[in-house]
């Protein structure tokens, strides 16, 4: 074995060639150093592209020879729909080239876009790697997508886009003030969901108050049924169910308190007496073992396969359980259950609002582009089509005539027609995402539906949560 | 040939400092410019804001927990894996019985359990993590079943889904992932031992256990510490994000209730979920800090007197 340190005088030792090629290093740093000070402000590269003429087929002035990028979310509801709608622009525009870029890793393939000033003209800004949609608007990063919404509609040129789509999908892509940054593509009905066939063996029917639903429960554990699961590893898709219950029990106000992020908003009674129905699953062992542990997947699976009744979802869950569904499952969607008749709101009261968001970034190259590719997606012919491949509905308001409808498909749609105007909304999971998931969901609810902490202990941990993020000057705040 | 000596080694040098400096050293004083800024990280404007990244990161409650996790698997991690490493080590090369002629051997079938144990090394950490992600599944994982197949059905903990438990879940996958890699790291020491110091221990009567401590251990010490420094940064590092953020609860692992966060995640979520790349840069210094803090601490305690031999 060799030494590390020189002997005296015999040459240099391995020690100081290292000390002194660390000292030529230590120099040459700050010297580099300020050249590159700059180095994340991007030069250019945002050169727009030279505007076309408007006309009526063309209502927003699309260059028709430039070139569009359009990035997909590549998730639950595929790509196909998107390249079909590509096709429609191309057959439109033919001197016009659609880059087209499907991916899961969004933020990973745009971040660094964004931060260059050179991000793509349209984005479908959705999945696990969403990037912050506060964020975006707060550094005025998005394009205001009013000129499309007063666009001529491409069914009808005497319709503006913003009068054929569902109510509340304008209202969703606004922060604050008028301009419009989101354009939310599908549309998402929430709640519980079940096997109708499941229940109609059980010999019950959809419980309306917590007593017949504690009912329910009971007699699925006695055939060794679990009453409910849910994605245990990500507990914040418990609120499906959740808050528009609480909404149904408080009313909206109580709903919009807590999107305010207002003092004391979770203290009100209807959220505790929501919280306590729930832990009243937990503690009566209505929750099917091991929920905790399992993801959105397992959770689906181990429900697809009959373990337990209910689980809180949205609409997406019927592609997404595909592979897993038996064929008579007889999918359904049901507005969540109350407390009793005192209830605020009537029975029917749902959740539902827009998913699939497409932005427009404010330093597309083709921003014009970006927006007609978007008006083309919410045809009719567009939104029939992807309504039939990915069983989602979309914003296109209608859309549905024609088409064969799946199980949970037209459940949804009953479940809507319901609803009427009982439609709520809670927008945490858009406006405050780190709280809504990481915070209420995991350690708030998760912990309270693993049985670890009482509805109690939860209310105040949450309140204390949304009161940090109340204070907190890093993220943006909003009201309804 | 001692002239121009210096000139030629750094002749030598230039190019490799450059590069080390532009991709290691540039990084690093780039990070630490970024987090005296409101950079959010989706657009290129940004503004200074002094010393407001850290005096928040003082009072982020959730920056303490990781940076508790993240110090706890840099004490606990180098600990049991070098310990089992060493153990598996020795009774590999020199634990066995004597047998026709040879002073020392390893256990029988040492060859083949040095297979096995090298095993994991060869599967990258994110499918370790999947497949241990699968195996504490709490309904149909290996680890309930065989639990239950034993006749211990009652006991059904559920693992990942507990915040008891799952951060020792998750070092314990990741002591199971490397310990391979040191026990053949060791194996090389070992083999350098000459062996007569260890026949001379025999012909004194030294048991396995005096062969060991006398031996064994103080001929090995440079590559053990060595060997300690590197598994106390993966440890804070890049292996413990990824088992973390794989499987883990959460959006992006980290629970339930924050009971498995660790610093590269933290700075991961508030860089890519949350927009505050600023901030995470912030809790990127700190890391560094600890990171650096973490070598000294361990290369002071190990310093010892070098043998030659």
């Amino acid at each position: 074995m060799g030494s590390t340190s020189a002997h005296n005088g015999e040459g240099l030792g391995r020690r100081d060639l290292i000390k002194r090629s660390a000292a030529v290093g230590l120099i040459s740093v700050p010297t580099m150093g300020f050249l590159s000070a700059c180095a994340s402000s991007g030069d250019g590269g945002n050169e727009k592209v030279e505007k076309g003429t408007k006309s009526e087929k063309n209502p927003l002035g699309v260059n028709e020879s430039a070139g569009l990028e359009f990035v997909l979310f590549d998730g639950g509801f595929g790509q196909q729909y998107a390249k079909d709608a590509i096709k429609v622009y191309e057959t439109n525009y033919p001197k016009a080239k659609v880059k087209f870029t499907p991916t899961q890793k969004i933020t990973t393939t745009l971040q660094p876009r964004f931060n260059g000033g050179t991000p793509p003209d349209l984005i479908d800004n959705s999945g696990a790697e969403q990037m912050d949609m506060g964020v975006l608007v707060g550094q005025k990063q998005l394009a205001d997508l009013t000129p499309l919404l007063d666009a001529p509609s491409i069914d009808d040129p005497s319709k503006k886009v913003r009068d054929t789509l569902r109510p509340g999908i304008v209202e969703m892509g606004q922060f604050d003030g008028d301009p419009v940054w989101i354009m939310y593509y599908a549309y998402t009905v929430y709640g519980v969901w079940y096997s109708q066939k499941l229940l109609d063996s059980l010999d019950a029917k959809y419980p309306e108050t917590w007593d017949e639903m504690l009912a329910v429960c009971e007699k699925a554990k006695k055939k060794g049924i679990a009453g409910w699961t849910y994605a245990g590893k990500y507990p914040y898709y418990v609120p499906f169910s959740l808050y528009p219950m609480i909404g149904k029990v408080g009313g909206r106000e109580v709903l919009d308190a807590i999107d305010n992020l207002e003092p004391k908003a979770w203290e009100h009674p209807a959220v505790k007496a929501c919280f306590e129905a729930y832990y009243e699953l937990v503690k009566k062992g209505y929750i099917l073992k091991g929920t905790p542990g399992l993801d959105h997947i397992q959770s689906q699976t181990a429900w697809t396969e009959g373990k337990a009744l209910f689980i809180p979802n949205g609409s997406w869950v019927e592609n997404e359980a595909a592979k897993t569904m038996p064929a008579d499952f007889n999918l359904a969607v049901s507005a969540p259950t109350g407390i009793d008749s005192s209830d605020k709101m009537p029975f029917g009261t749902i959740w539902a609002s827009g998913g699939e968001p497409f932005i427009v970034p404010a330093k597309a190259k083709n921003l014009e582009g970006g927006l007609e590719q978007l008006r083309i997606m919410l045809s009719e012919d567009s939104s029939k089509n992807f309504t039939k491949s990915v069983k989602s509905l979309t914003a296109f308001n209608g859309g549905t005539d024609g088409i064969d409808l799946t199980p949970g498909l037209k459940s949804g749609v009953a479940a809507l027609e319901k609803a009427g105007q009982n439609v709520v909304n809670p927008r945490l999971q858009d406006w405050y995402v780190a709280l809504q998931k990481e915070k209420i969901g995991v350690a708030g609810l998760g912990e309270m539906m693993a049985g670890r902490a009482t509805p109690a202990e939860t209310i105040k941990k949450i309140q204390k949560f949304a009161d940090e993020a109340a204070k907190d000057s890093s993220i943006k705040h909003y009201k309804h | 040939m001692q002239h121009g000596k210096y000139r030629f080694i750094v002749g030598f040098l230039a190019v490799p400092l450059a590069l080390y400096t532009l991709f290691v050293i540039w990084p690093f004083i780039q990070s630490i410019y970024y987090s005296f800024t409101d950079w959010t990280g989706l657009s290129p404007e940004f503004g200074m804001v002094g010393f407001d990244n850290y005096s928040r990161m003082l009072d982020d409650e959730i920056f303490w927990k990781s940076l508790q996790h993240s110090l706890t698997f840099a004490v606990v991690l180098p600990l049991v894996t070098v310990g089992l490493a060493l153990f598996f080590a020795f009774m590999l090369n020199v634990g066995g019985r004597r047998r026709r002629g040879a002073a020392i051997a390893g256990v029988r079938g040492s060859s083949f359990y040095k297979i096995v144990y090298f095993f994991p090394q060869v599967l990258s950490i994110a499918i370790v993590a999947l497949l241990f992600q699968f195996a504490y599944n709490p309904n149909s994982g290996a680890i309930n079943s065989v639990l239950k197949g034993v006749g211990l059905g009652s006991i059904q903990p559920d693992w990942l889904g507990d915040p008891d438990l799952a951060l020792i879940c998750v070092m314990v996958v990741l002591v199971w992932s490397t310990v391979g890699f040191f026990v053949v790291l060791f194996s090389a020491g070992m083999a350098s031992i000459p062996r007569d110091f260890y026949e001379a221990a025999l012909l004194d009567g030294a048991n396995r256990f005096t062969t060991f401590f006398k031996i064994t251990l103080p001929l090995l010490w440079d590559t053990v510490q060595s060997g300690w420094i590197y598994m106390g940064i993966l440890a804070l590092g890049a292996e413990s994000f990824a088992v973390v953020q794989i499987m883990t609860v959460g959006p992006n692992g980290g629970g339930p209730d924050f009971s498995t966060i660790v610093l590269p995640l933290y700075v991961y979520q508030k860089a890519f979920r949350d927009g505050q790349a600023a901030y995470a840069t912030t809790i990127g210094v700190a890391l560094l800090i600890v990171t650096l803090a973490f070598a000294a601490v361990v290369m002071k305690l190990g310093r010892r007197e070098r043998l030659e031999f």
